[in-house]
């Protein structure tokens, strides 16, 4: 098993006297309100899938993260995890050595305060997303953003309810899981969507080389017309069940935004899994993109830059279904021309189930199909 | 913004730089520097510890939750 990134799995969920202590001064403490996906980094930073991050970025490793792809003691690290508070809030808190994040009203999170500080938008729009055409979710996320950012050390107190907890494993948990299977290599896979043969392809031919699969589903924000979160759990739970050799497939969920950050977020998502203990981590055609900002492999181009990173991507071309082969193929092994191919589009196998229909069996197993014709409401 | 990048010296034998300067011809690899950096980078990754064991109680509580929930006989 990989140690975790940077060395240390960290910890940072507080507990017994440590916890009522910080609860005992909650009430004297300036509030922050977080935003869900604010939310989601928190507990991620606490539970330890953030490791080697112990709270939001200051300046200097924000800056480094940046320019370099890494934290200033040169730990391969691409997504900023910041908290932006605007001028008032950084005026009310500028005395405080602590702060309390809260979600709903609900108190999360103590924030040891390090830093507040100015950043440019357009530098961190520029250097993450490779544009700084609004029309980008990551980009126009990020002109919409409050002033000024706040580093510093968290501690979770409380941890927000999550819908699916017996899917909700920690770090720590998925290693000890994963050591008590006996499961020395592991492959993780990160899915937002319903499984079609495509992606079971991909899972099966990366679990022919390790000993086991790690399915890891992102929940968390969608965008219309996605399947929703309860779907795409039924729906692999029903193709794990049915074509999956037991003891093989472990699945939990993983609480985060997609920031649509194409290469630099593939690394993040590879870093991530790490944390969760997987050896090895599947990157498809264009992961994390939208629309044409990246070239397709560029996500996959981009692990060239990280001989330290201590996870092994496998990549992967995109794949369809070939009526001449009569099976799933790619461009690399069938020799057969465009016209045989019956392609696993999101967008066509979406509009299938929105016309009331099933995809053919060349497309979905029937099982996962019929899971999601089930649902009263398969889309957000 | 930008802070400046840290960097540091170090010595090798001049024949030895050339022959990376060789090899890294036709590579992505703009300098010798840049070599020299992916490959100690690998290398101080590949000789890192194991990762830590979790303490017995923490074992057996996380197991026990594993059990709970099903993933774990």
């Amino acid at each position: 098993m990989p140690k975790p990134h940077g060395g240390k799995l960290i910890d940072g969920i507080l507990k017994d006297k440590e916890r009522d202590k910080t609860l005992n001064k909650v009430v004297s403490l300036p509030k922050i309100p977080l935003n869900r996906e604010q939310l989601s980094d928190a507990e991620n930073i606490a539970k330890g899938i953030y490791s080697p991050l112990e709270g939001f970025l200051c300046s200097n490793d924000y800056q480094n993260v940046l320019h370099e792809k890494r934290l200033k003691d040169d730990t391969p690290w691409t997504i900023p995890i910041i908290l932006d508070i605007s001028k008032e809030k950084a005026d009310e808190i500028s005395n405080n050595d602590e702060a309390i994040l809260t979600f709903n009203d609900k108190n999360i999170a103590i924030i040891h305060i390090e830093e507040i500080y100015q950043f440019d938008k357009e530098e961190l729009a520029e250097n993450i997303y490779q544009t700084l055409d609004d029309k980008h979710p990551g980009v126009s996320k990020v002109f919409n953003m409050k002033d000024h950012l706040i580093g510093g050390k968290i501690g979770l107190f409380n941890e927000y309810e999550n819908p699916f907890p017996q899917y909700n494993l920690k770090p720590m948990e998925t290693r000890i899981l994963f050591k008590e299977k006996g499961w020395r290599t592991v492959v993780g896979f990160q899915t937002r969507n319903t499984p079609h043969l495509g992606h079971e392809y991909i899972q099966k031919a990366a679990l022919t080389f390790t000993d086991g699969l790690f399915i890891n589903p992102v929940i968390g924000k969608k965008k219309k017309g996605d399947f929703r979160d309860d779907v795409i759990l039924k729906a692999y739970e029903a193709l794990i069940k049915n074509y999956y050799p037991k003891d093989t497939v472990v699945m939990s969920i993983f609480n985060t935004e997609m920031r649509y950050a194409g290469p630099r977020e593939a690394i993040h998502h590879a870093i991530c899994r790490k944390n969760f203990g997987c050896t090895h981590f599947i990157v498809g055609r264009d992961h994390a993109g939208v629309g044409n900002y990246y070239s397709p492999y560029a996500a996959q181009e981009i692990f060239e830059e990280f001989p330290d990173l201590g996870i092994t991507p496998f990549f992967f071309k995109s794949f369809f279904y070939c009526k001449k082969c009569g099976g799933i193929a790619n461009e690399k092994i069938c020799p057969h021309s465009k016209e045989n191919y019956i392609s696993f589009s999101g967008t066509k196998i979406r509009e299938i189930f929105k016309n009331g229909k099933i995809p053919s069996k060349e497309i979905m197993r029937p099982e996962v199909a019929k899971v999601i014709a089930e649902s009263k409401n398969p889309f957000v | 913004m930008s802070e400046k990048k840290k960097f540091t010296t170090v010595s090798i034998p001049t024949p030895l730089f050339k022959k990376v300067e060789e090899r890294i011809k036709d590579t992505g690899f703009t300098s010798v520097s840049s070599y020299v950096t992916y490959v100690l980078r690998e290398i101080v990754s590949e000789e890192e510890e194991e990762a830590e064991a979790f303490s017995k109680e923490d074992e057996e509580r996380v197991k026990e939750r594993l059990r709970a929930l099903g993933y774990l006989d």
